[in-house]
């Protein structure tokens, strides 16, 4: 009569009531022909009704304000409305650093500018570009040589694509993107539940060797940090304590070119 | 920003719920809500499964993981609610509840790992594919687990007699 077994998988299928009818059919035929397991299986779906049942109340809780989706947004977007003006006063800056020689120079002997600036551009590029759905990448991870050689050539330097696999990134690609101190890779990464991550590596005029510092700017956070005229920022959507790992992983691979 | 309103907002009680019946109080379950929430709206937009559903599971899912694992590396303890809060309901209201706070006491003796795949299957209706992906276990993980996860309950219903009441002291003389 059954053409295929009963397995435990459809047994389960049956107590959660997600069987084709046909199957479910022949799952009830086996269960009246086999008085044991029909027990076993009824005593699951009491317990699967039970369980709803007892948990029922909860989902029908008034919402308390603090999970007032509504809310949230709203909060955020006042959240974010400054950073956006610290952008707009931080571009200023850039662009008046650019112009004025004297001012560049004394600001950036009193703090480590190069890395901030770099962790600045990293966090740019990964505001842009991580959340786009469409083309994130200029060149994707399967013409890994094609992208290695278009930013080696255009940075003037040997560039490796660092390998995140261990840590559970994937390399998605990268492109070349614009900054003021020049042209920069940028590497894409992402996890199985799609977190990205990016890589920003350019040469660095100042700081061309600093110790790796964490850097933020909203919530993009991360480190940069800069080896023989090297630098390099890793940021992401998380705090930059949890990517030291990752961040310590990039420095590695760099560092064996 | 409307269209994850009208995806996100209807799923808020059954993450509460999911939220709640792991972790089993009420102020740090929300708590693991309203972050989960918050990071849906900051990623919303780099979300790569058409389905919000299992996406949100998967954010709160991780989050409540997470956080058991600094409790215990702390050797923290979060109070366990009690139920029973309005005392005047009828007796057989009463008794219900003592039901339901049987059932979620043994659900809570269940490895966390077999608890969490119970709740997103049996209760939360999700697929056992989307179970396998909130969790990043291989399907047939999905499976034993579930069948382990029902045996063990249905142990723990029926040893009611000897086993579970000596816990229930145990409990009571440790508060």
């Amino acid at each position: 009569m059954n053409h295929r077994p009963i397995t435990e998988d459809d047994l389960h299928a049956y107590v959660d009531r997600v069987l084709e009818p046909e199957r479910q059919v022949e799952v009830e035929g086996y269960l009246e022909s086999h008085p044991e397991v029909a027990k076993r299986i009824a005593a699951f779906s009491g317990q699967r009704d039970l369980l709803r049942a007892a948990l029922a109340p909860i989902a029908d809780e008034p919402l308390p304000a603090e999970l007032n989706l509504s809310r949230i947004i709203e909060n955020r977007r006042r959240r974010a409305a400054p950073v956006w003006w610290a952008v707009a006063a931080m571009l200023l800056v850039c662009i008046s650093g650019v112009t004025g020689w004297i001012a560049r120079g004394s600001m950036m002997q009193a703090q480590p500018g190069g890395l901030i600036a770099l962790a600045e551009e990293a966090a740019d590029s990964y505001n842009v570009y991580a959340p786009d759905h469409v083309r994130p990448v200029e060149i994707r991870a399967a013409d890994n040589a094609q992208l290695v050689r278009w930013v080696s050539s255009r940075l003037h330097q040997p560039v490796n694509v660092p390998d995140l696999s261990t840590a559970g990134y994937r390399l998605m690609g990268g492109r070349l993107v614009a900054t003021s101190h020049g042209p920069a890779a940028m590497f894409m990464y992402d996890d199985d539940h799609g977190e990205r991550l990016v890589v920003l590596t350019r040469p660095m005029s100042t700081d061309q060797n600093a110790p790796m510092l964490p850097q933020s700017k909203g919530d993009v956070a991360g480190f940069a940090w800069a080896d023989g005229g090297m630098g390099y920022s890793l940021v992401g959507h998380s705090s930059a304590e949890s990517l030291r790992p990752i961040a310590n992983e990039v420095r590695k691979q760099a560092r064996t070119i | 920003m409307n269209d994850m309103l009208h995806q996100v907002e209807p799923l808020i009680p059954a993450l509460r719920r999911y939220a709640r019946a792991l972790v089993r109080n009420r102020a740090a379950a929300d708590d693991l809500v309203q972050d989960c929430l918050e990071r849906a709206v900051s990623r919303w937009h780099q979300r790569r499964d058409a389905d919000a559903r299992s996406w949100l599971f998967t954010i709160l899912h991780h989050l409540a993981i997470n956080q058991f694992r600094r409790a215990a590396a702390r050797g923290k303890h979060v109070t366990i609610d009690e139920t029973n809060e309005d005392k005047f309901g009828q007796d057989a209201v009463q008794e219900q509840k003592l039901i339901y706070q049987d059932v979620l006491n043994k659900l809570a003796k269940l490895p966390e790992d077999q608890r969490a795949v119970l709740l997103l299957v049996a209760v939360e209706d999700l697929s056992y594919a989307d179970a396998a992906k909130v969790l990043n276990i291989p399907l047939g993980t999905v499976m034993s687990r579930l069948s382990r996860a029902r045996e063990r309950l249905q142990q723990e219903i029926e040893g009611a007699g000897d086993d579970a009441s000596k816990n229930v002291v145990q409990l009571r003389s440790v508060r």
